[in-house]
């Protein structure tokens, strides 16, 4: 199960991760031995029911939760024993995306992808601007620069909240349920659209998704219940194949 | 040049309070409203310190002799008029002018009421005022029973100034005695008397027969020029007796203003009022900026999910404490304005917006902005990025 030896360009190695939340007796383990290992601009789907543990592992692997026991490394830094700032550092490097779109409701679609662009190093202001410019073009936004979130539907603020993730020029991606808040057509749109964005970046992907519609375009498929993990099948498009497990 | 356009960010916190127009119109009149408070209180305190010695500031003298005994312009006690003479010895005493003070109760012509006025005696030969108008007018009160009454005296006085003006006899009583206005001067009420009238010192006599003969109750002194009052001063204590105390004219203003801050409440009741002021917006703006940052907990936490440091974000919140500030300051330094103006046509106090007040003013402000911003600051501790998913 474990990978002692695991392949130091790999993007993301979990090996033998536990975690448990609460104290005393109500403490409760979530994740039992996980070792995942996802390689540069590769796709990894998570699925699973809910409550299995595929949101503490993705919290973990973005470095926004502390390691409690086994090892993740991520851009081969060990964030087992990692501090707060060690932490918000490497973080720069990684794009996330949310159920919610979670963005800034009082700035444009423009200013909210600049929000991402602004972690950028040793750009001037303008470059960042017209790099955040760009990104809005890439997922189809460019008549929407001077919008609020509040005025647009919910697939442009999601693609907006993709446009912001990759703006920061991450070299790993976390989506969790990022089509949850879709209708069918929106949903795989921006799936499809956050695939090929990603290839194109050769950023790797950790999506968690509820929604077997949109299986086929991960490279791998991973499977999650109880706290344990096993890779899946990939279902081909078109083929009609439903993936039990998924809720 | 360079690091700033990399430095440059998102204004966050310019947006922040500003695509909020409700909240941040109730946080700029809270705080806009602290800042009149506190201008008012303190423009007053000021206002009515300077009031005390509107007289004190026109009198055409170096040093100031008073009896020991006074305690202020309200209780002015007699020494001999003897101890000017002996001042003239010193060779650096250029003049000398005996003045006689005291409050008197003035009739109103019009409605026959009482009330205290401030009366001030001296020979009309002697300068008195540093303003040389004063010296013209002062001839026609060598005829006896004669005052010059000041204009800028409240108007429960009657409506002297206008009746003389239109060319009427004006005659009323003072201290039970018969007296006629014979000319208008222009001095301003002060905090002890709400008016003011000059006589000779023979007609204010006549007006207080109980004066023991050869008392005074100010003297003043004029030193030739470049004389050193300080050494003057020091020479003068040595030669007169202990009934006599020596003021600069500075000391002497001080003195008075003095009485009026150690002795009543004034001072404390009108900073109690400006900290109120200051209590008062501390709790508006902290209202205000707490339930900013709760408000937008889940945006700050996402920020801190993408790299966001800490620091940034608690950045954004003094940000908005300092644009809270400055935004807040400028209607309440324009309302101060036209306030302190209302004051000096309603109270005839001197309230003048001064440089020191508005700078002390901003400061309480920034530091009720900032403080609050600090505070508000904890609540961000709150915002957790592994919650957000």
């Amino acid at each position: 199960m474990t990978l002692p030896h695991a392949d130091p360009d790999s993007s993301v190695a979990v090996s033998d991760l536990c975690h448990w939340y609460g104290s005393g007796v109500n403490r409760r383990q979530v994740l039992q031995g996980i070792d995942l290992e996802i390689r540069p601009g590769e796709v990894v789907l998570l699925t699973g029911p809910s409550g299995c543990g595929k949101t503490t592992l993705l919290t973990l692997v973005g470095a926004l939760r502390q390691v409690q026991q086994g090892s993740v490394r991520v851009f081969g830094r060990e964030l087992a024993g990692s501090s707060r700032a060690e932490r918000q550092q490497l973080r720069q490097r990684i794009g996330m995306i949310f159920q919610g779109h979670n963005l800034l409701r009082c700035l444009t679609a423009e200013q909210n992808v600049q929000m991402g662009a602004d972690l950028l190093q040793g750009l001037s202001y303008r470059a960042r601007r017209d790099l955040a410019r760009e990104w809005l073009r890439a997922v189809g936004l460019s008549d929407h620069l001077g919008k609020l979130p509040h005025d647009l539907s919910g697939g442009q603020k999601q693609r907006v909240a993709i446009a912001r993730a990759l703006a920061a020029e991450p070299r790993l991606l976390l989506a969790d349920e990022p089509t949850a808040a879709l209708d069918k057509t929106t949903g795989r749109e921006v799936v499809d659209l956050l695939q090929r964005l990603a290839r194109e970046q050769g950023c790797s992907v950790l999506m968690v998704t509820h929604d077997p519609r949109i299986l086929d375009v991960a490279d791998r498929l991973v499977q999650m219940e109880d706290g344990r993990l096993w890779d899946a099948p990939v279902p081909r498009t078109g083929s009609g194949t439903v993936l039990v497990g998924a809720d | 040049m360079f690091s700033f356009w990399q430095s440059r960010r998102i204004p966050l916190s310019w947006l922040l309070l500003t695509r909020q127009p409700a909240r941040l119109a109730v946080a700029l009149a809270g705080i806009a409203f602290a800042g009149i408070l506190m201008f008012m209180q303190l423009g007053f305190r000021d206002g009515l310190f300077d009031a005390s010695v509107t007289i004190h500031k026109l009198f055409d003298a170096d040093l100031v002799l008073m009896s020991p005994r006074t305690m202020s312009s309200i209780g002015m006690a007699g020494f001999p008029r003897r101890r000017l003479i002996q001042a003239m010895a010193d060779p650096q005493v250029e003049g000398t002018t005996p003045v006689h003070w005291n409050l008197l109760l003035w009739r109103n012509p019009q409605t026959r009421t009482t009330r205290s006025i401030l009366a001030l005696g001296f020979d009309p030969g002697d300068p008195l005022f540093t303003d040389p108008g004063l010296s013209a007018k002062a001839q026609v009160l060598s005829q006896r029973g004669r005052v010059l009454f000041d204009e800028l005296s409240r108007p429960e006085f009657g409506p002297i100034a206008d009746w003389f003006r239109q060319g009427k006899v004006v005659e009323t009583e003072v201290a039970g005695k018969r007296v006629r206005v014979a000319g208008l001067v222009a001095l301003g009420p002060s905090f002890g008397a709400d008016g003011n009238i000059i006589t000779s010192r023979e007609t204010f006599l006549r007006l207080m027969p109980n004066t023991p003969p050869g008392s005074i109750e100010l003297g003043l002194i004029r030193l030739t020029p470049g004389a050193d009052p300080a050494a003057v001063t020091a020479r003068l204590k040595r030669i007169l007796p202990e009934d006599v105390t020596i003021y600069t004219k500075k000391g002497f203003e001080e003195f008075e203003k003095n009485y009026w801050r150690s002795s009543t409440a004034i001072g404390f009741i009108f900073t109690l009022g400006a900290a109120m002021g200051f209590v008062v917006g501390c709790v508006i703006v902290y209202q205000i900026l707490y339930s900013d940052v709760s408000d937008h907990l889940p945006e700050y936490a996402t920020l801190m999910a993408m790299g966001y440091r800490l620091l940034t974000l608690l950045g954004v919140v003094a940000r908005e404490g300092l644009i809270l500030a400055v935004l807040g300051y400028v209607p309440a330094w324009l309302a101060g304005q036209g306030l302190y103006a209302l004051a000096r046509s309603g109270t005839r106090l001197p309230v003048e917006m001064d440089g020191q007040r508005s700078l002390l003013v901003f400061a309480m402000i920034f530091t009720m902005c900032m403080g609050s911003a600090f505070m508000a600051m904890r609540k961000l501790a709150d915002a957790d990025p592994a919650e957000i998913f």
